[in-house]
């Protein structure tokens, strides 16, 4: 049976993940190759790196971060965050990664998601979207509008329909960030990932908001979500991954195998 | 030696990774006389079929290819490469090496999310040196559209169950090829990985 994702999300500026955290036996603070390498031992299934290095100087550090998750961990990982074009991609997949992610660019140039997928295959392609709920309108009929700039600029495109116009452009999955629910820790937005999920066919990440296990059990029964991305809450040493694989397993949840 | 056959694709260093990471040196070439000197082949790849094809035939590699495995080296197929060496496939209706005879099929629209992409469980049909040793409950990483269907059963090893069961690892003497990725497939991918690199053909 497929098994629901759980993915963890690192945050990275300037080579440095923002929310560095000592695990057991003092690892690097904040190297997030020593940070990926302990997940992956945990059991962690898929891995997102994203990049919010301000300035353009500094952008290719990232490019050595992936290059060190690389050498060390055998299972997928992404990269988002300034990837505006296909040179942007073939490095960050070169340098390793499985898949890379896309949003700003992706609203801004949607083409850019055919062009990705016919260079790299479907498979590579994340569409990274950034929605809140509003007032249903004409324009915006699911009542969730698309957000730009790391959730700071509305669109006005409706998110039920960009998800559908990214899966026919050919993105292969799509990463569902509830700009409501992010930094609550008070649980997924069930509604907008339903709405998602339903919509397209092409597998979809729930993002935003997971603060306990419970949270991923609610999205999976509640959704067609394959997978949910968490990040505090194994940041902060609040759970670790075992931990959430078996109370989604006893819960009734496909999980792939965990320590 | 091991030769990664280069036909273009993006994720071949991924497979040089995993293999250096267990002690095994390999090298990625499109040569001739680097693959057919070599001690035993890996074709990874993601992609199209029609594409990885048109690539195939234009570097020449099917000869090369066809000849390592008369020479009865030992030949491991990753993701489309364990779609190539079927007879065709329906991924734009592409003739392809008919290494083992069968076709590339689309997964059936319905219930089911395409591609099939996660981790998924396997079921061994047929004991084979290279699934030695596997414990715990082997869940290995897909992403693919297309499955292998094997005409004849004795050539499907595994099977993986997604909306229908379909031949997750397919194999014939000295041939073994996994429709999921080894090398994003953690400790039992690179066990399985190992156990090719020792593996001497013979099953």
């Amino acid at each position: 049976m497929l098994s629901k994702r759980i993915i963890i999300c690192l945050d990275v500026r300037e080579g440095k993940t923002t929310k560095g955290i000592k695990f057991k036996g003092n690892i690097d603070i904040g190297d997030p190759v020593a940070m990926a390498e302990e997940y992956y031992r945990q059991g962690v299934d898929e891995l997102v790196f994203y990049d919010i290095t301000a300035s353009s100087d500094k952008r290719d550090i990232i490019i050595d971060v992936v290059e060190g998750v690389a050498k060390n961990i055998f299972i997928p990982f992404s990269v988002g965050g300034g990837i505006r074009s296909l040179d942007d991609m073939h490095r960050v997949l070169a340098a390793g990664a499985e898949k890379i992610s896309i949003n700003t660019a992706a609203v801004q140039d949607p083409d850019l998601i055919y062009r990705g997928a016919m260079t790299f295959g479907s498979q590579c392609i994340v569409l990274g979207m950034d929605a809140k709920k509003v007032d249903k309108t004409p324009a915006l009929p699911s009542g969730y509008e698309i957000y730009i700039n790391g959730g700071r600029t509305p669109v006005g495109i409706d998110a039920v329909e960009w998800a559908k116009k990214a899966r026919d452009l050919g993105a292969g999955e799509i990463c569902l960030n509830s700009i409501d629910a992010d930094g609550t820790n008070a649980g997924y937005e069930l509604t907008l990932t339903s709405l998602i999920s339903e919509a397209v066919s092409i597998p979809v990440i729930a993002s935003g908001g997971a603060g306990t296990p419970e949270h991923l059990r609610d999205v999976f029964r509640a959704s067609d979500a394959d997978a949910a991305l968490i990040a505090s809450m194994v940041h902060y040493q609040h759970y670790t991954i075992p931990q959430i694989k078996e109370y989604l397993s006893n819960e009734g949840i496909p999980v792939r195998e965990f320590i | 030696m091991i030769a990664i056959i280069d036909y273009g694709a993006g994720n071949l260093t991924s497979v040089a990774r995993a293999l250096e990471h267990i002690g095994v040196t390999c090298k990625i070439t499109d040569k001739y006389e680097e693959i057919l000197s070599s001690e035993r082949i890996i074709f990874p790849g993601v992609g199209a079929a029609g594409k990885a094809m048109e690539v195939i035939r234009h570097r020449k590699l099917d000869r090369a290819i066809r000849e390592v495995v008369a020479q009865k080296k030992p030949f491991l197929g990753i993701c489309m490469g364990a779609q190539i060496i079927l007879g065709e496939s329906e991924e734009n209706d592409t003739t392809c090496l008919n290494i083992i005879p069968g076709i590339a099929r689309r997964f059936p629209d319905g219930d089911i999310k395409i591609p099939h992409m996660g981790w998924n469980d396997i079921s061994v049909v047929r004991s084979h040196p290279v699934l030695e040793g596997l414990d715990g409950r082997t869940q290995f990483y897909f992403v693919h559209s297309y499955y292998p269907a094997p005409e004849r059963k004795e050539d499907i090893i595994a099977t993986t169950n997604y909306g229908i069961s379909f031949a997750s690892i397919i194999g014939r003497d000295n041939v073994i090829a996994t429709q999921f990725h080894l090398e994003k497939s953690g400790r039992h991918g690179l066990k399985i990985l190992k156990n090719f690199c020792d593996w001497d053909g013979r099953v």
